[in-house]
């Protein structure tokens, strides 16, 4: 699945992406309001849907190689956010579903979790 | 690559912004790249150190870190004038936490950082005093399959 493929599946905007990185082969995701969790319990994920709205999350992101944040519940970053996410190279998507749709949607699509 | 000599990082973290918590370990995470590190030591890094700043924001107001890229490993000093730690290992257990609820909505405060740390470097030690402070030194050694090789 491309981060072009999430767009679609979710119907979701894109907030900042390159054209290269929407081509971006992604296999594993994870979901979690909590980023004390995916520190300690993520690994190898390319994707992370999350509902918490904060620069942090771009961070944990950036510390843990994942190359692709969904916003669920249609939050959205401040452009403070996006500019370290562009800076990063991280793709930045929001879709209106909620949490467990968003990773059901995805799922049913091929993507997998794959936490330790 | 190689490294020759041992190259040293210093920072101040402020402890009264939560929203550059994280700059000292991005910081240095550009700099493993920079050096050439394998892509999972520099993650290593990244989380423990990351951990250690966000604790050091949340709980002590802030600290210093001191980074050290030697040729044979990553060595970190974190170290805070906060309110210490009463009990060591029960602060190093999985889900114990005394973050407030306000940095759990934060997305943290899950008491999974200094596990975290100790799960992501090979060494670690914590040296705490009530009312004076808390050191966290950390070391990911960055050759460990040429060691277990020879």
């Amino acid at each position: 699945m491309t981060i072009q493929d999430i767009k679609n599946i979710l119907h979701a905007e894109i907030l900042w992406a390159d054209e290269e990185m929407l081509s971006h082969e992604v296999h594993t995701a994870c979901g979690s309001d909590m980023m004390s969790d995916v520190l300690a319990f993520v690994k190898d994920q390319a994707v992370l849907l999350t509902g918490l709205v904060n620069p942090q999350v771009i961070r944990t992101a950036e510390m843990m190689d994942i190359v692709c944040i969904v916003f669920v519940r249609g939050k959205m970053p401040d452009p403070s956010m996006i500019g370290l996410a562009e800076e990063r190279g991280i793709a930045l998507l929001s879709c209106g579903q909620r949490m467990f749709t968003a990773c059901g949607l995805l799922y049913e699509n091929g993507l997998r979790g794959g936490c330790e | 690559m190689k490294m020759s000599q041992t190259i040293s990082f210093h920072y101040d973290v402020p402890g009264d912004d939560f929203t550059r918590a994280g700059e000292a370990s991005s910081s240095i995470k550009k700099a493993l790249k920079q050096v050439g590190l394998a892509p999972d030591i520099i993650r290593n890094v990244a989380i423990a150190m990351y951990e250690g700043e966000i604790n050091m924001v949340i709980h002590a107001g802030g600290g210093q870190i001191d980074v050290d890229i030697a040729p044979d490993a990553v060595r970190m000093v974190l170290k805070d004038q906060g309110p210490g730690i009463q009990d060591i290992s029960l602060a190093m257990q999985a889900g114990w936490s005394t973050a407030p609820d306000d940095v759990r909505s934060l997305g943290f405060g899950a008491g999974m950082g200094l596990p975290n740390m100790k799960k992501y470097t090979d060494e670690m030690k914590i040296e705490s005093t009530v009312g004076v402070g808390t050191t966290v030194s950390m070391t990911v050694f960055t050759h460990p399959q040429e060691e277990a090789v020879s």
